[in-house]
């Protein structure tokens, strides 16, 4: 157990500040709160799906989990099941084997709900493209309300694309 | 076993690995599965492919063995899929979903095979259509895509057994597949998995790519393996065209390897903790993986390293500066992974879900054919690193980790000790790293040529295939993943375990979803 207590205390915080539209200031994080407190009345849900990704982007959002950017500390979380949901966030491409799948997520989402393409393929198909297998961008199967290129994007992309899903519900 | 055994009429293909192709009939098929099987070897992928419009015939199926001296790639031209080919999952039980997929995808079947429901396709593809066949359209408007159609599980009955289907979309973020558990009460009696809900016409697609640019897509089979499959279609295309790529690169090529096995042992160290209810771990080896994949994208401009390992060589070299900044993260970071493997192996706690969890004995081990890292820890003595140790490996000397208890434990042991021994690696490539280009001239062959790429990714080996055409284009290349060998394996593993334990178990193999599907 002290070894456990002694790892914590010698790793120390590591979280960053979050990134923002409009440069760095001290009120951001409560900013942050607040949106999401006056757009859902809660903390953000997401229900992570991947419908055909070749899995680089989920490694990028599993690290958007990690310590460095704090993402339970800005009131966003990730869950289970798309009943909890407030927010899908959807990489890609969505293969016509998943697709059904997809469909089916997004209708056990409660409104109002949010969807958010996550990396090249989920924007526009990527080098996957649309053939026999795959129908391409996420919003040729789903309304999609941000699309977060990159190949996988780097987390703090990922973060910025949630948030400004968030605000423009507002 | 020595080749001579094989009696065939092995041609060796230019590759830094010793790769030998030739083409079987019927009866030489069979009988080499079977020498290879009684002498240890082991089956490495099974493929099949369509020359038509060209002098070949137009049917093939291929398989790709490893023996001591290394790869054989058998060709059997079957002509008509009227045909078939001798069946393989007799004597190989994985081959059974390779063969399967093959039968999706280009319409060629084992005969013999018992097993006959479709793998890849789900279903929604249009009727009868064979994505590999030379003459398969590519225009997607005019198809009408169908309904998905229900599987056929195997059912187990008996007085308290129910079913728990999970899946495709997990609770987790992770990649989507439908498992589907018989249990009586907690207890597991069967686990079926139904995989490919990724299949996105991988194989079809690299046809309408230029060799050039095909290492792109190579790179996306996997997103975790980004560097295992573009050096093994490098390689390929490099065997093809025949082409030295220069020893700066090829040190370089191992360097962005090793880091790439690195990241993911933090990854799934982490993971396999909080798995078992130690979210500390997560947060610390998270932590660890966030620092190291920052000096990736310092050193070599992606996270991920994607697209940094190009046809001829490397995209990014290493200045001395940054080699001496990798050297020092690697310190820094076997510091702190020792620490943390002090924590893991006297947690009592922990040990207690890892030890004795989804156990796959060495016998079993041998005869399902679990590959790569969790092969070795079921004491599965193969990594290419060590049995063929190619270029730059050949002057490091690789320390192969290996484990007989075959459970989760073993396989949590096995990534500390990749994980140290990768890091003395990475030193030493920084160190020792050669001058020189970082990257030759490929000159893509205007004759139909073949060439293989076999490399010891951190999951296990990959391998591929790769067939240039006469006009310069990719005729076909297939891309094996060890998952396929392994996700058969994991349904042994979890045999008479809890069904709480089963992410546990499934994290600690850690097998790709898309890799398969292609």
């Amino acid at each position: 157990m002290w070894k456990i207590v002694r790892q914590i205390a010698r790793a120390g915080i590591r979280t960053e500040a979050p990134p923002f539209a409009s440069g760095e200031d001290a009120q951001a994080v409560e900013r942050i709160h607040k949106d999401i407190l006056a757009i859902l009345g809660q903390a953000l849900a997401i229900r992570e799906v991947d419908a055909g990704s070749c899995n680089g982007c989920e490694l990028e959002i599993n690290a958007l989990n990690n310590p460095y950017y704090n993402l339970e500390g800005l009131g966003i979380k990730f869950v289970a099941s798309p009943r909890h949901a407030d927010m899908l966030l959807v990489t890609g491409p969505v293969s016509r084997n998943m697709e059904a799948a997809l469909r089916r997520t997004y209708d056990a989402t409660p409104e109002p709900r949010l969807v958010v393409a996550i990396g090249d393929c989920g924007c526009t198909g990527g080098i996957f493209g649309e053939s026999y297998a795959s129908c391409g961008a996420v919003a040729n199967v789903l309304p999609v309300d941000v699309t977060v290129p990159g190949c996988p994007p780097p987390p703090l992309e990922i973060l910025r694309g949630i948030l400004s899903a968030v605000r423009r519900r507002r | 076993m020595t080749l001579a055994e094989l009696n065939l009429d092995l041609k060796r293909l230019p590759a830094p690995l010793p790769l030998w192709r030739a083409g079987v009939d019927a009866t030489q098929w069979i009988v080499a599965a079977r020498t290879v099987a009684q002498s240890g070897g082991r089956l490495v992928a099974l493929w099949g492919c369509d020359r038509s419009g060209g002098a070949d015939a137009a049917l093939a199926v291929c398989a790709a063995y490893a023996v001591k001296e290394g790869l054989v790639w058998l060709d059997l031209p079957m002509g008509d899929e009227r045909i078939g080919y001798p069946d393989l999952a007799g004597i190989f039980p994985f081959a059974g979903r390779m063969q399967r997929a093959a039968a999706d995808l280009l319409g060629i079947a084992a005969t013999g095979h018992e097993d006959t429901r479709p793998w890849p396709n789900h279903g929604a593809w249009p009727e009868g259509y064979l994505p590999l066949r030379r003459n398969a359209t590519a225009a997607v408007g005019s198809m009408s895509p169908r309904p998905l159609q229900d599987y056929a599980f195997v059912r187990v009955e008996g007085d308290g057994v129910h079913e728990i289907p999970v899946g495709p979309v997990h609770a987790g973020i992770i990649e989507p597949g439908h498992f589907r558990f018989s249990v009586v009460g907690e207890k597991v009696l069967r686990l079926e998995q139904r995989l490919g809900y990724t299949h996105k016409g991988i194989e079809q697609r690299f046809t309408q790519l230029a060799p050039l640019e095909g290492h792109k897509l190579a790179g996306r089979v996997s997103g975790d393996s980004t560097v295992a499959f573009a050096w093994a279609y490098c390689m390929a295309l490099e065997s093809a065209a025949d082409c030295a790529v220069p020893q700066h690169a090829q040190w370089l090529r191992a360097l962005m390897l090793e880091r790439e096995r690195v990241a993911n042992h933090l990854g799934d160290l982490g993971a396999l903790g909080n798995d078992a209810a130690l979210s500390f771990g997560l947060a610390q080896f998270s932590r660890l993986r966030e620092d190291w994949l920052r000096l990736s994208q310092l050193a070599f401009g992606h996270r991920l390293m994607m697209d940094c390992v190009v046809p001829g060589g490397v995209a990014v070299d290493l200045d001395a500066a940054m080699r001496q900044r990798i050297q020092h993260q690697c310190d820094a970071i076997e510091a702190e992974v020792g620490a943390l493997a002090t924590i893991y192996e006297s947690h009592a706690g922990l040990q207690d879900r890892f030890a004795t969890t989804g156990i796959v004995a060495p016998p079993l081990a041998a005869q399902l054919g679990l590959t790569g890292l969790a092969g070795r820890a079921s004491g599965q003595r193969a990594d290419l690193r060590c049995d063929q140790p190619w270029a730059p490996y050949d002057s490091l000397g690789v320390n192969i980790a290996v484990h007989q208890n075959g459970d989760v434990a073993a396989r949590v042991a096995v990534r500390f000790q990749e994980t140290f021994e990768s890091l003395r690696l990475l030193r030493a490539l920084c160190d020792k790293l050669p001058g020189g280009q970082v990257r030759a001239a490929v000159e893509v062959p205007r004759e139909p040529a073949m060439g293989a790429g076999w490399i010891e990714g951190w999951r296990g080996e990959v391998f591929v295939a790769l067939e240039l055409a006469s006009d310069a284009g990719i005729r076909r290349c297939h891309c094996h993943d060890p998952s396929w060998q392994n996700w058969p394996a994991l349904e042994h593993a979890v045999i008479g375990n809890i069904v709480p334990d089963f992410p546990l178990i499934n994290k600690s193999f850690n097998l790709s979803y898309s890799g398969q599907d292609l």
